[in-house]
């Protein structure tokens, strides 16, 4: 009986890093759907430029955990700008399928891209954080995981300071409230919608540094799935709602560490897919959504 | 009303023509393997492309999950003839009609979803499909499935055909219309009466039954099926194809088949050069035409006809 306790906290301690890495991306989509009703499909590559990035800083320029960190996250919040002003602005008052057809082509101009940059061999992340382990009462507790976790948490905090608190976040909030009337009032709109940018991307680059120290290895392809399934988490909590991206987030990491504890690892995948099929047809605003009624 | 008019009898003369130089060029061994690849190949996405067409084209419901219903018809269609040793007609039947049914079941909740939702949620529904093929090692699994070879290029050339002609029918009958109308606006098309729902279902379902079939041309003639094959990436290059070719127009579907699987042909020992040029190709598209080449214009003589009709109004007047 002891035994199957300790197993269940073990698999809600690997699904809490899984799932704080899906919050981290999440809250990425969620950013940019909520002010620009966009599903920034290049997002996930975001991740993978941003563990790159911490993979030469850690392996090529010798940095530790939180000066890598810091960079990767700089650099790609450059590049989610660039992206958004180069691809995505011409388009801000085109047809979704447009956008969504011009956000594909960026994710796979990302990957491909890449692919020509670094070459599709996969690289090793070297350990950055210590092995140290913690065995408390069984369930065993890596240093890395905890230092993942309050990695996230820490960034997930800060975002909501900002969000809440700062002139930009008040800003961003009222231009996903209402483009039109935000400019009205004297608030910069296209700097606004970079800001969003810039700090989606900053938080997926964070997630991929911590993914690449999770999972040991990383290729130009590794943003698609993680990509895809913090989409699952971002629409699961409310899609254009932080909060309910780092719930959602959690949530699926635990979902899928509970489904390869019970012997169904290969349809992991599936599951995460039938998850978000499942919250469209029931319930389409998600668990924190409000429903809206359709207006001619 | 004629039913054989001038037109309809150019465009039969001219499909058989096509037929004929490719057929008497294979009968001499004139084309090497490589080529007759590429053209059955050809074939095959135009299928795909012209059925994506109807369903993101013309009814405006963007679906990512088509690699999905083609996966089903291969997989179906390889089970009849291999497992059951079945007739290569009653593969093709049998894989079509799988995917339709299994585009009912799926079209039925999802269509009511919209726009952004509707992709995401279809895209799921492709990676389950291919997620259940991985897991069943009734079809071998990972491994995949060794499928004889049955279809040749008069098959693929004529089932092709079909394709372009039933959906370019279906188009043009009261049915397609509504389709029509539930893309331009869906709230003003409820309103004057029309089950939106239903005709998205309805196209999704046709659709899904010629992605099938050409599911199971795919699978009897490449020798191996394999679940990678049908990812989310296979989606995705049949959307560039529609939108290459035009968002609601069956020619436009065709040609950006045929020049979608001639680029990669060509640069089929550059992959990774062949996805960056098809992305940027796809940005710049979208940025500056976002309908594709031809819009929802088709390609066809009337536009000289209509000149000439002009002219003639211009001198008389």
């Amino acid at each position: 009986m002891e035994g199957t306790f300790q197993d269940i906290i073990q698999q809600l301690v690997n699904g809490l890093s899984l799932g704080s890495i899906y919050a981290l991306i999440a809250l990425g989509y969620t950013m940019v759907y909520g002010i620009i009703k966009l599903i920034n499909f290049a997002h996930g590559d975001l991740i993978m430029i941003g563990a790159y990035i911490g993979w030469f800083a850690t392996t090529v320029l010798g940095l530790t955990f939180f000066p890598a960190l810091i960079l990767a996250m700089a650099l790609t919040s450059i590049l989610g700008m660039l992206i958004e002003r180069i691809a995505y602005k011409p388009l801000r008052n085109a047809t979704r399928i447009a956008a969504l057809i011009t956000a594909i082509g960026v994710s796979l101009f990302l990957e491909y891209g890449s692919m020509l940059v670094v070459s599709p061999n996969i690289r090793v992340y070297s350990a950055v954080l210590p092995e140290t382990i913690y065995n408390v009462g069984g369930v065993i507790f890596k240093a890395a995981d905890v230092i993942m976790i309050v990695t996230a948490v820490v960034l997930m905090v800060l975002l909501h300071w900002t969000v809440k608190y700062t002139k930009i976040g008040k800003a961003m909030r009222a231009v996903s409230h209402d483009k039109d009337a935000a400019r009205l009032m004297g608030i910069n709109v296209d700097n606004t919608i970079s800001a969003t940018f810039a700090i989606g991307s900053a938080l997926g680059a964070a997630a991929g540094v911590l993914y690449g120290i999770y999972f040991k290895t990383i290729n130009p392809l590794m943003g698609i799935i993680p990509g895809l399934k913090a989409f699952i988490a971002a629409v699961l909590g409310g899609i254009g709602i932080i909060p309910g991206a780092m719930v959602g987030g959690i949530v699926l990491g635990l979902t899928e560490s509970l489904v390869s504890a019970i012997g169904f690892s290969n349809w992991r995948d599936a599951v995460a897919f039938i998850i978000l099929i499942a919250v469209l047809i029931i319930k389409p605003t998600g668990l924190f959504g409000k429903n809206t009624r359709e207006k001619v | 009303m004629k039913t054989i008019n001038k037109k309809t009898l150019f465009s039969a003369v001219a499909i058989f023509a096509v037929y004929g130089i490719v057929q008497g060029l294979i009968a001499f061994n004139a084309l090497s393997l490589f080529y007759v690849l590429t053209l059955v190949q050809t074939c095959i996405y135009i299928m795909l492309a012209v059925s994506l067409n109807l369903i993101v084209g013309f009814t405006g419901q963007l679906a990512l999950g088509h690699a999905g219903f083609m996966a089903i018809g291969a997989y179906i269609s390889a089970i009849v003839t291999m497992k059951f040793d079945g007739p290569l007609v009653l593969a093709l039947l049998a894989g079509a009609l799988a995917a339709a049914v299994a585009g009912v079941i799926i079209g039925i909740p999802t269509l009511r979803l919209k726009g952004d939702y509707l992709a995401i949620a279809t895209l799921g529904l492709g990676e389950i499909v291919r997620v259940i093929w991985l897991n069943t090692d009734y079809v071998g699994g990972a491994a995949g499935m060794s499928v004889s070879r049955s279809i040749n290029w008069t098959w693929a050339f004529f089932l092709m055909v079909i394709t372009v002609l039933v959906i370019r029918n279906f188009i043009r009958s009261s049915p397609g219309r509504a389709c029509i109308s539930v893309r331009e606006d869906e709230i003003a098309a409820e309103a004057m009466g029309i089950n939106s729902t239903k005709y998205k279902v309805i196209a999704f379902t046709m659709g899904s039954f010629f992605a099938g079939l050409a599911g199971g041309v795919y699978a009897n003639y490449m020798y191996t099926i394999l679940p990678t094959t049908f990812g989310f990436l296979k989606s995705f290059d049949i959307l560039v194809m529609v939108v290459l070719g035009g968002l609601g127009s069956i020619s436009g579907g065709v040609i950006g088949a045929i020049i979608m699987t001639i680029v990669s042909a060509a640069l089929a020992s550059f992959p990774e050069w062949r996805m960056v040029i098809t992305a940027v190709l796809l940005i710049i598209l979208m940025i500056f035409r976002p309908n594709g080449l031809l819009g929802n214009k088709e390609l066809s003589l009337r536009v000289f006809q209509k000149k000439r009709g002009e002219n003639n109004g211009l001198a008389k007047n």
